[in-house]
């Protein structure tokens, strides 16, 4: 009898602590998936500003400076709360999505890097080597920090999914966090397809 | 005079930029003047004499879209070349304020420099913060010229300095002859409308309407439409059954097409109810030589000079609508002198006319100053 209670018990606290500890576990990740994204805004908002110094270095023709510029602003323009807000990517806002914008940055930054001895063409002239330099390791970084947020977010997705997650509702309130998907390689694959299938034609 | 011509967008794909540029360049051939155009093209794309091609443009996102355009170090040194051989006297970039061959050839350029803005720039921040980078290109340009008022308000307020208005010409010659479409006008007679079908202010329900009138007392009178339409369907659905057959919707026609349509009618109908500044698509008809029936509004009673050279009807009637067009229908006599006021008064609307007035847009900025030269400053 005694037995049977205390059985019953330690069922019961042992049942409580894995409960607790899935949603413990849970939270953490929604936390982690936070800090994620704000690592990978703060990488896109320094590849922005990055790419803006070059646009507006003087080191390029005018026509890519201005072709970077408006691709700078569209990232700006896409950021929930405005030109300059600070919200961590995924959440929507502005007139063009926001992985949309910050794809065509990539795109411009792109066109600009893959011209045949771009490099060659900017050697010898002043911080231009310093400034190419710093604007591939700022593309990179975005490329690692999306990277991470996306596994986390894939991590955390799987978990909300588990049957006991969902009947106990171990995520309360916090919304599933979604994936950043955005075009990032600052590498063309293959000439002609610096677009990728989205590209609608304006002309 | 030797002129050198920049153009910002891909010579192979339509637009109206490039058509504006064509149109310029062979007018200005016409009249005797020297004229090359530099354009971004593919490399096996078929080029007129006149125009020489700059590279493959390369398709970028840029306005929240894509285009294709002409950057880079290449560019400028093919357009350095190109100016180095040309000798123009003059040069006239179209478009500057698109990251393009315009604006490059204003940065390698130096001398005479006209420059056609097309379409209001939509957005100035990014010119401010690039200006120190364009300035040098900008300022070059010393005579400004805008298609359009709207194009012009947008030009004095993104760059500074004033522009001269030169509306785009009708390429008249262009409309002159064409072969019908097969069976067509036909004995009975046809009527042609040219424009968005689904958009309400070209007015195609008053030309459908007045077609109700028309339709039953001419047994064999046909109606031609043609032009971009998101559903077709419900578009011959608000024609009455018993009519339907006599209603034919082309859908979207290319430039070749829209002439032969032109010809295959007996009258044209331009039916806007408003919003037009000029009207081309009734200057074009009238180049065909059409009779044309148009609404009463200030851009189609400008263009057929006060209803000398086309019938008008009252706005949004289409009672008053039916009257004018069966009457010309009826009076061959009178679609005749129509035919003959309205090419009469198209020609001051011709290509030619403009090219003149670019011309004496060229010899103010001329005054005073030497041929085009590459510009030894900027980049190497």
């Amino acid at each position: 009898m005694i037995a049977d209670i205390i059985l019953i018990i330690a069922g019961a606290l042992f049942v409580g602590v894995y409960v607790s500890w899935r949603a413990g576990r849970i939270d953490r990740l929604h936390a982690r998936v936070d800090m994620a994204r704000v690592a990978l805004d703060v990488t896109l908002l320094r590849r922005s500003s990055v790419a803006q110094e070059l646009a507006t270095s003087g080191l390029l023709d005018p026509a890519t400076s201005l072709l970077l510029a408006e691709a700078v602003h569209g990232t700006r323009d896409s950021r929930p709360g405005g030109p300059g807000g600070v919200v961590p990517p995924g959440e929507q806002s502005g007139d063009r999505p926001r992985d949309l914008a910050e794809s065509d940055l990539t795109r411009a930054l792109r066109a600009a890097f893959s011209q045949p001895d771009f490099r060659a063409s900017l050697s010898g002239k002043e911080g231009a080597d310093e400034l190419l330099a710093e604007v591939e390791e700022a593309a990179h970084q975005v490329f690692v920090a999306r990277k991470f947020y996306n596994d986390l977010v894939a991590v955390t997705r799987e978990a909300r999914r588990r049957p006991l997650a969902r009947v106990l509702h171990l995520s309360g309130r916090a919304k599933a966090p979604v994936f950043f998907e955005m075009d990032d390689s600052l590498i063309a694959d293959k000439p002609g397809a610096s677009l990728g299938p989205a590209g609608h034609t304006m002309w | 005079m030797k002129i050198g011509m920049v153009c910002p967008y891909s010579w192979d794909v339509p637009g109206g930029v490039q058509s504006h540029i064509r149109d310029l360049a062979e007018a200005l051939i016409d009249e005797g003047h020297e004229v090359s155009v530099i354009s971004p093209a593919d490399d096996d794309t078929p080029l007129p004499p006149y125009v020489v091609g700059a590279g493959r443009a390369v398709p970028v996102p840029y306005n929240g879209s894509v285009a294709r355009l002409s950057f880079g170090f290449l560019s400028v040194s093919r357009v350095r070349r190109w100016l180095h051989q040309g000798g123009f006297d003059v040069l006239h970039v179209h478009e500057p304020g698109i990251p393009s061959l315009s604006l490059l050839a204003c940065w390698v350029a130096s001398g005479p420099i006209v420059a056609t803005v097309h379409t209001a720039i939509p957005r100035s921040r990014v010119l401010v913060v690039t200006y120190p980078v364009l300035r040098t290109a900008l300022e070059k340009i010393n005579g400004r010229i805008a298609v359009s008022e709207a194009a012009r308000t947008t030009l004095v307020e993104h760059i500074g300095g004033d522009a001269v208005v030169i509306p785009n010409g009708v390429a008249t010659r262009r409309y002159r002859k064409a072969e019908p479409l097969p069976g067509w006008p036909g004995p009975d007679g046809a009527i042609g409308f040219l424009g968005r079908m689904d958009e309400s202010r070209k007015g195609l329900a008053v030309l459908l309407k007045a077609f109700e009138i028309l339709g039953p007392d001419r047994p064999g009178l046909r109606l031609l439409v043609a032009g971009p339409a998101a559903d077709a369907e419900e578009v011959l659905g608000r024609v009455p059954a018993g009519l339907r057959d006599r209603v034919v919707l082309l859908g979207q026609v290319s430039e070749e097409e829209k002439v032969r349509v032109l010809h295959s009618v007996d009258v044209f109908c331009s039916p806007n109810t408003g919003g037009e500044s000029f009207g081309i698509v009734t200057a074009e008809a009238m180049a065909a030589g059409l009779p044309v029936v148009a609404s009463d509004i200030d851009a189609f009673r400008q263009v057929l000079d006060g209803g000398e050279a086309g019938e008008l009807f009252a706005v949004g009637d289409p009672v008053d609508l039916a009257r004018a067009a069966g009457r010309l229908l009826d009076d061959p006599a009178r679609r005749a002198d129509l035919s003959a006021a309205a090419l009469a008064a198209v020609a001051q609307y011709d290509w030619s006319v403009v090219a003149r007035d670019v011309i004496r847009v060229y010899q103010t900025v001329m005054l005073g100053r030497t041929r085009v030269a590459v510009d030894t400053g900027g980049f190497p």
